[in-house]
C-alpha cells in the first residue's frame, strides 16, 4: 500500500492489524473472565513461540479489568508432537509453570493459530505429565479450519476461512517487532519438505 | 547435525550450542515428578560396550529410557564377542535387529568410525580407545556454562573462559574431546601435564601446553583433573604415583591458588589421593556430582537431536 517496502506486505495480505488484534484479545480476556467465573482458578499457558506473548497479553488485560493476577506460563509441546519424524529435529522451547502448578486449576492453553489441532493434542499430553487440571480450555487468535482431530477452541480471536495451500502467519511485537495476521501464498513443496524456519511463523 | 556423533570435531559451534541449549531445557524436566517423555517411543537404542563402564552406560541407558526408547544393553563379557565374534559381525547382528542408534564404547581408537560405515542407524561414540569421548566434553561444557555464567545462557558459548586440563592427556579421550569442543565454543584451553603424558601431536591441537601446574592455576576459571589411567600404563610414565600426585595432584593448598570463582572438574571415576585429594573432591567448588546429572540430560539431547527428527535427506542409502 505504501511506497516504502513494508515487511508485512511482503509476506502477503494482512487480515488483522495491531488495533484489531488488540480488540480481539480484549474480547477474549472478557470471555475468559466470564467462563471461569471471575478467573479465580484460571492459569494461562502459552504454547511457544507466539502463544507465550499472547498469554502474557491476556493476563495483563485480565489484570487491568479485574485487578486480578492470573498466573501465566508457557508449555512447550515439541517432545510430544506426532510429526517429529516429518522434519529434522527442532530446538526445544521453554516450559515454565507458574508457582502453584496446574493441579485443580482451569488451564487456558493459548496459541496463535489453530489449524490441524495436532499442536493442541500434543499440549494436552504434555499437560498430563505436569499435573491434573480441573478443566482445560483453548484460546487462539486465529482459527483457520482444516482440523485433523476432534478439537475445537473455546475462545477465538478471528475465524479465518483459508485454503490448505495458503499460509497464515501471526506476527507479534514481542517476537517480530510488529503486530499483524497475514495470509500468504502457498509455500512451494520444496520448502515444505525441509520444513525450514519459515514454518515457525505461527504455523499451527 | 550430522547423523553420527563420532568426534567433537564434527560439531560446528551452532551444533554444539544446539545440544547445550537442548540439554538445558531437558534438565528442567529432571525436576518434575514425571520425567518420562514419549519422544523416542518405538525406537531402539543399543548400548554396545566392549569396555567396562558403569557411569557412561547407565547414563546413556537413563537418557534413552527417559525419552521412551527401548534399550538393549550389550556388553562384551559373556557375549558372542567372548567367543571371538568380530566387530563387523556384531554390527551386522545389531543391524538385523533394527537398532536405530548404537552407542559404542570400545578399546580401539576409531571403532565408532568403523561401525558407522556398517550400520544404518546413528552411531554415538561413548569412548573409543584413547581417541574421543564427545558426550563427556558436551556435559563438561554444559557444567562450565551453568556454573560460571549462571542460567539463561541459551545460544551463548564459552568465549574467554580459561580451562586448564591436568594430567594424563596421552591416554585421555576426555582431554582430546574437551580440547576440540571447548575451543570450538571459544574457551582458551591449556594442558598441564608431565612431558611423558602428552601426545606427540599436541602441537597441532587448538590449545597451549604447560609443564608447570602451579603457574597455570591462578589464571584458570576451570581446572579439569584427568584420571591417572593405571590400566593403560604399560610403561613407566612417571617415577612413582606419589611423585605424580606431588607435582600434578590437586590438593587443598593448590586449590587455594585458584581464583575465587574457579571450579574443579573430574570426569570420574576418581583416584582419590592420586590426581585429586578427597577434601578437594568434596569441596563446594567441585562439580563432579553435577557433571553426572548433566551427563544424562546431554545424552538425552544428543539422542533426541540424532533420532527425534526426520532422517536427513541424502544420507541414508
Amino acid at each position: 500500500m505504501c511506497a516504502a517496502p513494508n515487511p508485512v506486505a511482503r509476506l502477503g495480505l494482512a487480515v488483522l492489524d495491531a488495533e484489531e488484534i488488540r480488540r480481539a484479545l480484549t474480547r477474549i480476556a472478557h470471555e475468559i473472565l466470564e467462563r471461569t467465573h471471575g478467573g479465580d482458578e484460571a492459569v494461562l499457558l502459552g504454547i511457544p513461540t507466539r502463544g507465550v506473548p499472547l498469554a502474557r497479553r491476556l493476563a495483563a488485560r485480565i489484570g487491568e479489568f479485574e485487578r486480578l493476577d492470573v498466573p501465566c506460563g508457557s508449555l512447550d509441546v515439541t517432545l510430544h508432537r506426532d510429526d517429529l519424524r516429518l522434519r529434522p529435529a527442532r530446538a526445544l522451547g521453554r516450559t515454565e509453570l507458574p508457582v502453584g502448578g496446574v493441579d485443580g486449576k482451569t488451564v487456558v492453553l493459548v496459541d496463535d493459530v489453530l489449524y490441524s489441532g495436532r499442536t493442541v493434542r500434543a499440549a494436552l499430553d504434555a499437560l498430563t505429565d505436569l499435573g491434573r487440571p480441573r478443566t482445560v480450555q483453548l484460546a487462539v487468535l486465529v482459527d483457520r479450519g482444516h482440523r485433523e482431530l476432534p478439537i475445537r477452541a473455546d475462545y477465538v480471536g478471528k475465524n479465518l476461512p483459508t485454503s490448505q495451500r495458503e499460509t497464515v502467519r501471526v506476527l507479534l511485537a514481542e517476537v517480530d517487532d510488529t503486530d499483524a495476521v497475514v495470509i500468504g501464498p502457498a509455500r512451494d513443496a520444496k520448502n515444505d519438505a525441509t520444513g525450514g524456519a519459515s514454518a515457525s511463523g505461527g504455523q499451527a | 547435525m550430522k547423523r553420527h556423533l563420532i568426534s567433537a570435531a564434527d560439531l560446528s559451534r551452532d551444533d554444539a550450542l544446539l545440544i547445550l541449549d537442548t540439554a538445558e531445557e531437558l534438565g528442567r524436566i529432571a525436576d518434575r515428578p514425571i520425567k518420562k517423555l514419549p519422544t523416542l517411543r518405538g525406537r531402539t537404542v543399543v548400548n554396545l560396550f566392549f569396555e567396562d563402564s558403569t557411569r557412561t552406560r547407565i547414563s546413556f541407558e537413563a537418557a534413552a529410557k527417559r525419552l521412551s526408547a527401548d534399550v538393549i544393553n550389550f556388553s562384551a563379557k559373556g557375549s558372542s564377542v567372548a567367543k571371538g565374534e568380530s566387530l563387523k559381525d556384531t554390527a551386522l547382528t545389531l543391524e538385523a535387529m533394527g537398532a536405530d542408534a548404537v552407542v559404542i564404547r570400545h578399546g580401539a581408537s576409531g571403532a565408532a568410525h568403523r561401525l558407522a560405515g556398517w550400520v544404518r542407524g546413528s552411531v554415538v561414540n561413548a569412548g573409543d580407545g584413547t581417541h574421543e569421548h564427545p558426550t563427556q566434553a558436551l556435559l563438561d561444557a554444559v557444567t562450565i556454562r551453568r556454573r560460571l555464567r549462571g542460567p539463561g545462557q541459551d545460544g551463548r558459548g564459552l568465549d574467554g573462559v580459561r580451562v586448564t586440563i591436568v594430567g594424563d592427556v596421552l591416554h585421555s579421550r576426555v582431554a582430546r574431546s574437551n580440547v576440540l569442543l571447548l575451543s570450538t565454543l571459544g574457551a582458551q584451553v591449556t594442558l598441564a601435564a608431565p612431558p611423558t603424558l602428552l601426545p606427540l601431536a599436541v602441537g597441532s591441537w587448538p590449545c597451549s601446553v604447560s609443564y608447570d601446574l602451579d603457574s597455570e592455576l591462578p589464571k584458570s576459571d576451570v581446572v579439569m583433573m584427568l584420571r591417572v589411567q593405571r590400566e593403560r600404563m604399560n610403561d613407566s610414565y612417571f617415577p612413582s604415583v606419589r611423585e605424580y600426585s606431588r607435582r600434578y595432584g590437586l590438593d587443598a593448598t593448590r586449590m587455594a591458588l585458584l581464583p575465587e570463582h574457579a571450579i574443579v572438574m573430574h570426569p570420574g571415576p576418581m583416584n582419590r589421593g592420586v590426581e585429586i585429594a578427597a577434601d578437594v573432591a568434596d569441596s563446594p567448588r567441585s562439580t563432579i556430582v553435577e557433571q553426572v546429572a548433566n551427563g544424562v540430560t546431554v545424552r538425552m539431547a544428543v539422542l533426541y537431536l540424532l533420532l527425534g527428527g526426520a532422517e536427513l535427506p541424502g544420507v541414508s542409502q
